[in-house]
């Protein structure tokens, strides 16, 4: 099933997609002409997979429960924050705060990702192809951060329990970040 | 909150267009500054003629017209709503000191030899449909919807601010230095109209530009001296600058094709541009000046 988001308001997607009828066997949804608008995809709470076809604004898949996202673009500040599960995939760059104070599920992030990625995780994992910004997984409480490039400045700052994982430098480490050697 | 907005472009291809790009993207960050709006259109640099950009406040067109004549006799005037912009070949240290003492009742938005410069309070949605905005053609341009934090909902307490030719500054956040600041600039002779901190930056800058610096390292300079939270977008007659400040909590995005640079608060304002889909698009770095 498409929506285009230059024919449908995003409250009408929004809805139709929080309140699906799970005795359809429609679990497949296609979103163009997202146009970069705010909470794309927010509150989703069935097993359901979502493909958008373009760049996203603030809060995409926000507070995400079971359903899977797909962002054939990028996404604006907080992409899947505060999410309790499922997965959501962003094949191009995220802007700040990524994945911030989510509580489970998977974020998995193509290209960058921007300042204060993983701020206040509580238990989500993330993995980031590319680099992560500044102050990434401040005050992180649990879970993973997985960097494949760099990180910058204050890397897990005044970090709890969550664990990261980095392939390439380091800048520098926040208060309360330690390095560990791996194994 | 504020969105300021960006766009310069690379080629020739857009050039009739700046002025229709350049108002979708005020439109489309009308959402995170309803209270007013401006913006600053640059154009092919005027080897003759200067060009001040007025407002005209209540002053009537004709009024303006009949008061100006009696000590400049050849102008060019073109009315956009309650702005003027006046071509002539005086020199700003003429027309600033006549317009102040002799016609006080105008305020000067801005003055340059490429700059044209307009704004007023009021949803920016209508600004932009007061001053034609639509119908500009140009270079490059830069823009600002205002939420207002520091000071009124004012013409003077909205962006751009231009506080030297064809220089202008608009700016998302907050200065908590700016008194301070700008009592030693008003030491050093540089001139301010409102209580407003936008314009301390602007004079800031402006302030070491006419000491020899330029807009790049002046902007270096300004993560030390200025205290507070901004992105900024500064505008000179070939291009303009983006600084984030260190912090980085006020957003920017950028979007670079062969054809333009775009750059604004959110993506959603820029959704309009052709062929941005393809762009490349990323966030500019905390601390780091951009410059085109």
């Amino acid at each position: 099933m498409n929506f285009d988001l230059n024919k449908k308001t995003l409250r009408e997607v929004n809805q139709h997609l929080q309140n699906f009828d799970r005795k359809k066997n429609t679990r497949k949804f296609e979103i163009s002409n997202p146009q970069g608008q705010h909470a794309i995809c927010a509150g989703l709470k069935d097993d359901i997979d979502i493909t958008i076809k373009g760049h996203t604004g603030y809060y995409c898949a926000g507070m995400n429960q079971k359903a899977t996202v797909t962002v054939h673009g990028n996404v604006g500040t907080g992409v899947a924050e505060n999410m309790m599960s499922g997965k959501i995939i962003v094949k191009g760059n995220a802007s700040q705060s990524a994945g911030a104070t989510g509580h489970g599920g998977a974020l998995i992030i193509e290209g960058d990702a921007s300042s204060r990625c993983g701020i206040s995780m509580k238990g989500i994992d993330i993995v980031v192809k590319g680099s992560v910004g500044h102050m990434s997984a401040f005050m992180a409480q649990k879970g993973n951060l997985v960097v494949m490039g760099d990180a910058d400045a204050d890397l897990g700052d005044s970090i709890y329990e969550a664990k990261i994982f980095v392939k390439g430098k380091v800048k520098n480490l926040g208060a309360d970040c330690v390095e560990k050697k791996n194994g | 909150m504020c969105g300021i907005v960006g766009i310069y472009l690379k080629t020739k291809k857009y050039e009739k267009h700046l002025g229709k790009f350049l108002s979708g993207m005020l439109d489309g960050m009308a959402t995170r500054g309803p209270d007013s709006a401006g913006f600053a259109v640059y154009t092919k640099e005027n080897k003759k003629n200067f060009k001040y950009s007025i407002c005209l406040n209540e002053l009537k067109e004709n009024d303006f017209k009949k008061k100006i004549s009696k000590f400049i006799k050849k102008i060019k005037l073109t009315y956009y709503a309650d702005h003027v912009i006046l071509e002539t070949k005086e020199k700003p240290a003429k027309i600033l000191d006549l317009l102040k003492i002799e016609i006080p009742e105008v305020s000067l938005v801005g003055y340059g030899k490429s700059i044209n410069i307009f704004k007023q309070t009021g949803n920016p949605k209508d600004v932009v449909k007061k001053f034609k905005l639509s119908s500009f053609s140009g270079t490059h341009g830069i823009g600002h919807t205002r939420m207002a934090t520091e000071s009124a909902i004012t013409t003077q307490g909205s962006h751009p601010y231009s506080t030297s030719e064809d220089e202008c500054l608009v700016h998302n956040g907050s200065l908590s230095n700016h008194n301070n600041i700008r009592r030693s600039l008003i030491k050093d002779g540089q001139n301010f109209n409102s209580e407003n901190d936008t314009e301390v930056a602007a004079g800031y800058i402006s302030n070491q530009i006419s000491k020899g610096e330029d807009l790049e390292k002046t902007l270096k300079n300004s993560l030390n001296d200025l205290d507070g939270f901004y992105t900024f977008i500064a505008g000179t007659k070939d291009g303009f600058a983006l600084l984030r400040d260190e912090i980085a909590c006020k957003p920017a995005v950028v979007a670079e094709t062969k054809d333009y640079v775009a750059v604004a608060s959110e993506f959603q304002a820029m959704a309009h541009l052709p062929n941005v889909n393809s762009a490349k698009i990323y966030e500019p770095k905390p601390g780091v000046v951009y410059h085109w």
